[in-house]
């Protein structure tokens, strides 16, 4: 399934997502043309279960997704339409066709008025026509909500340093499209964790074609009579950079093979810790590299440093996640160690909650 | 050279099942053996401790039954290498032949060669140190000196090595050394493999004191030393590419990360169940960092069982792995006010003084920090 999935959904983008096209969209446009190509072959509904419609591909299938989404720098929501419709799935409500996003950061109400409160972060959350986030309940376990585009009444639009929509989304008293209780074994921020998960695999992607971007163009820049790759400055900062890509990707590909039914924190967790470093350095060596030019907005470089800004920091700085893991090593102390970065394969279920 | 060569690979079921019995072992095997000696990671010398390993047929698992070894496969023969490091265990006397020696032997070695060396590799009796580095040849390795040459019955050693981890508790050398004159258009042509056996004549091992007082290289000289026709390993003239061989099992192994791995625990110990938001941002960075490098160097064991040349991705891994044992000595001295102490002080004092001093090490030893860049650079496509 994963080799199917990556050379469809590669060859989509490479149609469809230009460096053109991605920097048109920037600063909030619905991307009509490329959403309509995704929604007609079916990705949005990748993770979703066979008997309600869906291709019910595992995370380490999807991983290959998310990937192409960040090579390409897609300007779309399809990482969260994929792991709305997959929590949908589980709660065991229909996923959506048509635009689909959700929210990791949301102080909702479920009473049986409807829903109240906001909906922070919400990817592409202006265009989308619905989205999923956890809400708080009259009940012990909060529910899932898929709310409407329609009983939207107010919003704050934001943009992130991509221009990419990041939107709060306020409800009063809206009736919801569908919701559940969140099915028992997943964590209260499992939407959270599910974002991290999407953007260490749209950081291991964006890392990866701006890495061939960068030595690319080391290898045809001249000055001093030679291309600039040929200096052992240049090839040194290369070296590293392609460290921290492998890093990233091998990282992130780990957490989505390990993800399983519950999305294993830890894993994931160590993956947006690793991709957001690389995110960093990556960037800056590739800035160094190409000069003035790439300072430019006419040459695509920024389509990818300015994403991999943006994502590092979403659903979870490289300081939050690496703050989380601490706490629990400390818990378990020198002599539990080993065991427990050993053992965090084996054992799925989230022990990296939300602290605060 | 593509970074997703780095592909995930999840130990399988059956070497996984390795796992608790090593624990056990070293449960009871080194149950008083204090944290300031576990700090010495690969480079703690123990022969009675060895012969124990090679008796759990835990020395050799990937060398074939029929020379002693196990063929237990590279993933349980990881689970065991990475056990006994994370915990520090005593290991150096046999590690060399275990990683390195055994599997070229096995690779290149006649037949007669793979009965003499291999069954006592795998009993973990037998010690080999590697003989590349020379006083003038340091990472222009090609450039070295020594030389065989042929005699009526075998070969005649002369020259020098340096820094030889072991060769002071070791049987045996692999040594690279000159057999053919030196082209200036084919630099790598004319180098040879031999093993060389450290009590014959005309050989004299002498240790060299490190900074901080151990006795862990040596200088080996080589005045006239006569060698058996069988001396030579695998081609005459194809040392070179070899050692290349050799260098992704050297250069990919958790003993790339993990060398600082007594004092990652003795500062988690410190720091108490309820660190502070600086102190657990720093143990769960370090920590990601770990598990990253991790996967990635069971990524490279998985490209070598597929019979792949995983030199590029090898490189990798040593490069961000010495990095990250380098630092663990400074990230302790940010998170917790306790002075490095050679003597007296705490367990993690005495690690910290210990690891704070081979840090630097890390980043020479198996190629510099510089060479290893550049080939990576290589594998790019930019040299
Ligand atoms: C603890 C320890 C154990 C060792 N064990 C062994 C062993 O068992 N067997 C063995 O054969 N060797 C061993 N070595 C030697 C090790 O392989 C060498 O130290 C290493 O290859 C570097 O060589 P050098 O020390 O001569 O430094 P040099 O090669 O002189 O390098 C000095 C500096 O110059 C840089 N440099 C050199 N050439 C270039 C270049 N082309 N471009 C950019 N920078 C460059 C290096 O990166 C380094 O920073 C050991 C070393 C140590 C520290």
């Amino acid at each position: 399934m994963r080799e199917l999935f990556e050379s469809t959904i590669e060859r989509l983008f490479a149609d469809l997502a230009t460096p053109e096209y991605v920097l048109g969209c920037e600063g909030g446009e619905w991307p009509t043309a490329l959403w309509a190509a995704l929604d007609d072959s079916g990705f949005a509904l990748a993770g979703a279960p066979e008997a309600l419609g869906g291709a019910q591909a595992s995370w380490n299938d999807l991983y290959v997704i998310a990937r192409a989404a960040g090579r390409f720098v897609a300007p779309v929501p399809l990482g969260e339409a994929i792991l709305a419709n997959w929590l949908l799935g589980r709660a065991g409500i229909e996923p959506r066709t048509g635009s689909l996003s959700f929210s990791a950061d949301a102080s909702l109400q479920l009473r049986k008025s409807g829903v109240s409160g906001t909906a922070r972060a919400v990817p592409w959350g202006r265009h989308v026509d619905a989205l999923v986030a956890v809400a708080d309940a009259d009940s012990p376990s909060p529910s899932l909500v898929l709310l409407s585009r329609a009983s939207i009444t107010g919003h704050a639009l934001q943009l992130n340093v991509a221009g990419e929509p990041r939107d709060d989304l306020s409800f009063d008293n809206a009736q919801v499209l569908a919701c559940a209780p969140l099915p028992a074994g997943l964590p209260a921020d499992v939407l959270h964790l599910g974002g991290a998960l999407l953007r260490c695999a749209q950081i291991a992607g964006a890392l990866h074609a701006l890495l061939a971007m960068t030595s690319g163009y080391a290898s045809e820049r001249t000055q001093f009579g030679r291309p600039i790759g040929a200096f052992q400055a240049i090839q040194q900062q290369l070296a590293v950079f392609a460290e921290q890509a492998a890093a990233a990707n091998i990282a992130a590909e780990a957490a989505f093979a390990e993800a399983g039914e519950a999305l294993a924190a830890f894993s994931i967790a160590a993956a947006k810790v690793t991709a957001a470093e690389a995110a960093s350095t990556g960037a800056a060596i590739s800035h160094s590299v190409h000069g003035a030019i790439g300072f430019t907005q006419e040459y695509s470089l920024h389509l990818f440093t300015r994403r991999l800004w943006a994502w590092r920091g979403e659903f979870g700085s490289a300081s939050l996640w690496s703050q989380r893991i601490g706490q629990q090593v400390c818990e378990a102390g020198g002599d539990g160690y080993w065991a427990l970065l050993t053992g965090q394969t084996l054992a799925p279920h989230s022990t990296l909650g939300k602290t605060a | 050279m593509a970074t997703t060569q780095f592909r995930y690979s999840r130990i399988p079921a059956e070497a996984e099942a390795l796992r608790e019995e090593v624990r056990q072992f070293i449960r009871e095997n080194l149950r008083d053996y204090p944290p300031s000696l576990r700090a010495q990671s690969w480079m703690g010398f123990d022969a009675a401790f060895s012969r124990q390993l090679g008796q759990k047929g835990w020395v050799g698992m990937a060398l074939p039954e029929q020379y002693g070894g196990t063929a237990a496969g590279p993933f349980a023969r990881y689970v065991v290498i990475e056990e006994l490091l994370a915990a520090g265990a005593p290991v150096s006397a046999h590690w060399i032949a275990d990683r390195q020696s055994g599997p070229l032997i096995n690779r290149f070695g006649t037949q007669a060669q793979k009965q003499r060396y291999l069954p006592p590799i795998c009993r973990g009796e037998s010690y080999f140190c590697i003989g590349m580095s020379e006083p003038n040849s340091g990472s222009d390795l090609a450039s070295i000196k020594s030389h065989a040459t042929r005699t009526g019955s075998g070969w005649v050693l002369n020259g020098q090595k340096v820094w030889t981890t072991n060769a002071h508790h070791s049987q045996y050398m692999i040594a690279l050394v000159r057999t053919g004159e030196k082209q200036a258009n084919a630099r790598h042509e004319g180098l040879s493999q031999f093993i060389v056996d450290l009590s014959l004549p005309g050989i004299t091992v002498r240790p060299i004191r490190d900074l901080a007082g151990g006795e862990h290289f040596n200088e080996v000289f080589f005045d006239n030393a006569q060698l058996d026709a069988d001396a030579l390993i695998g081609t005459e003239g194809k040392g070179w590419d070899q050692v290349t061989a050799e260098l992704a099992f050297e250069r990919s192994g958790p003993e790339r990360f993990l060398s600082s791995m007594a004092l990652l625990k003795t500062l988690i110990d410190a720091l108490g169940k309820t660190p502070d938001a600086l102190q657990a941002r720093e143990i769960g960075r370090l920590s990601a960092k770990l598990v990253t490098l991790r996967n990635m160097s069971l990524s490279v064991t998985a490209q070598l069982a597929a019979g792949e040349h995983p030199a590029w991705a090898a490189s990798c891994v040593k490069d961000l792995g010495n990095g990250f044992e380098q630092e663990i000595p400074e990230v302790a001295q940010l998170l917790v006010e306790a002075e490095p102490r050679q003597e007296g002080g705490s367990e993690h004092a005495r690690v910290l003084a210990y690891l704070a001093q081979m840090a630097p090490s890390f980043s020479l030893r198996g190629g510099t920090r510089e060479i290893l860049r550049g080939i990576i650079a290589r594998g790019m496509g930019l040299r």
